[in-house]
């Protein structure tokens, strides 16, 4: 899809610049990667730590290698990716600062928040099956969780519907921001609904860790590979997000611009011996095929 | 503001009174529901009366979704919405017109729903005012949510599939609420109890107001 479209582009120089600014400069590119690398570093040290050196539990047994990854994930999913979602759609309702910049970094932090929510309830539901014997239990963070994804699920699909970029963006931060106000309401109405999760482990009370050792080292390490791992997603996404945008409103340019070009040609090919007849009848199958290159 | 909200809401309602479109689709739905639980639930009343206040509260969420479609489709055709928009009438008189022509709509089909409850599903109720409260409470902030969500998907193509699907899981909270100061109400009303899932209500109702006073109007001009 985008060999073509480049391609095309090439072939008309009038189309725009390529690249939509931020997203294609080689510093980015390079942050992006060695974000990507330092991910791909502290992932595969947690579980190796996780998984080797790090001891069994005395009560939970190897399964409590699970809280090296269980709680860092819900932690991006549920405050970072969520959290940035909700400031960006704010930043970008607010005038002074409304940019298609915090449109699509809400975009891509809703997503990737989708993906790495939806890890938490898998980790989640494979710890809770040995140890609560359910896999899924009607507790109140969990319930949270579970309305969180949809809420978001809500986003992503609204975003799914066709419209221009400044509408879409109005929208879809509108309804990110109704969504947020809901939570903490979702938050209450669970918590008293019922509740049986664990306590927080690190960040209790009077900060301090309940584990002690390499355990508390690798959970911390978990924690920084994925949040990492956050990042370097949503670079991607963000980047993919911007030259999706560029590409649905290029494309059109590039095919009226053909359009015009192939009537042009048309003309100067039939001469002067008939000026309007190829200029109303050529350039349409011409046409529909230059539509279909660009798609 | 509030004569526009006076206009807005006599206008819906008088369409309302005479399409009769809530009297003989909506409510009639309603009770429809409430017959598919009790199939569901089987012929015994006890399950039936233990379950009526979450059975009741879903029937009320399901009929917003209708209530809502309805008064966003009402505006649908004749650029009608463009009308309203041009007419320089306080969005926020708009959003609370609108607002009240559905939470009508939706207190009567409670009413008609709890007599459903009452006489169908055998619930006793103890405490009417906790019953009476949370009716008028959950009413007003699922009307507020209702309308801004409507307003939100007015102008999509696929607003009847993704209203529901945006506007019922943002509801979860008024069900909660709702249906603990209902059983809490059948079992005899201890206030003590009910109080937290009052504030509860209150809290979503002054969110949902404040937002859609605030952004109706721009959301008006987005969509």
């Amino acid at each position: 899809m985008t060999t073509t479209a480049a391609a095309t582009s090439a072939t008309t120089p009038t189309a725009g610049p390529f690249p939509p600014g931020l997203v294609q400069s080689p510093r980015m590119i390079w942050t992006t990667r060695i974000i990507g690398i330092a991910a791909a570093v502290t992932v595969a040290l947690t579980v190796w730590l996780g998984l080797w050196v790090t001891p069994p539990d005395k009560v939970q047994g190897d399964l409590v290698r699970l809280v090296y990854i269980h709680p860092g994930v819900a932690w991006v999913a549920l405050y970072l990716a969520f959290g940035l979602a909700a400031v960006s759609s704010l930043l970008y309702l607010w005038p002074r600062t409304r940019s298609l910049f915090w449109d699509r970094l809400a975009a891509a932090a809703v997503e990737v928040g989708v993906v790495f929510n939806v890890c938490t309830l898998i980790s989640g539901s494979i710890w809770g099956r040995p140890t609560w014997g359910v896999w899924w239990a009607w507790d109140a963070r969990l319930t949270l969780t579970a309305v969180l994804l949809i809420l978001f699920l809500g986003y992503l699909t609204l975003r799914r519907v066709p419209a221009e970029p400044d509408v879409r963006a109005k929208r879809c931060a509108y309804a990110a921001l109704f969504a947020a106000v809901d939570i903490p309401l979702v938050h209450f109405s669970v918590v008293w609904w019922k509740t049986l999760h664990q306590g927080a482990t690190v960040l209790n009370a009077n900060l301090s860790p309940s584990i002690h050792g390499s355990m508390a080292w690798t959970l911390l390490l978990g924690f920084v590979a994925l949040t990492l791992v956050f990042v370097w997603m949503l670079l991607v996404r963000y980047r993919i997000g911007a030259l999706e945008d560029y590409l649905g409103t290029g494309e059109l340019e590039v095919a009226l611009l053909e359009r015009r070009s192939e009537g042009a040609d048309g003309l100067a090919a039939a001469g002067a011996a008939d000026v309007t007849a190829p200029d109303v009848t050529a350039p349409a199958p011409a046409a529909t095929a230059t539509a279909e290159v660009a798609r | 503001m509030w004569r526009d909200t006076v206009l807005v809401a006599g206008k819906d309602l008088r369409i309302e009174a005479r399409s009769r479109v809530a009297l003989s689709q909506v409510v009639p739905f309603g009770i429809v529901a409430l017959a598919l639980f009790a199939f569901a639930l089987g012929p015994d009343r006890a399950p039936m009366a233990k379950a009526a206040p979450g059975l009741f509260w879903v029937a009320v969420l399901f009929t917003t979704v209708l209530a809502v479609q309805r008064s966003v489709s009402v505006e649908s055709g004749d650029g009608a919405r463009d009308g309203l928009r041009l007419s320089g009438l306080d969005p926020a008189g708009q959003f609370l017109g609108k607002l009240l022509s559905v939470g009508a709509q939706l207190v009567a089909l409670e009413v008609v729903l709890t007599v459903g409850v009452v006489l169908l599903y055998g619930a006793r109720i103890e405490a009417w005012w906790m019953i009476v409260a949370s009716c008028l409470l959950g009413t007003l902030g699922l009307a507020a949510a209702g309308v801004l969500y409507g307003a939100l998907s007015a102008g999509l193509r696929v607003k009847e599939t993704i209203l529901p699907f945006l506007l019922l899981p943002v509801v979860t909270p008024v069900l909660l609420a709702g249906t603990r100061i209902w059983q809490a109400a059948l079992a005899g009303g201890t206030p003590s109890y009910g109080s937290p899932w009052f504030h509860l209500l209150i809290a979503f109702d002054a969110v949902y107001l404040a937002l859609g006073v605030v952004v109706y109007g721009p959301i008006q001009e987005s969509a």
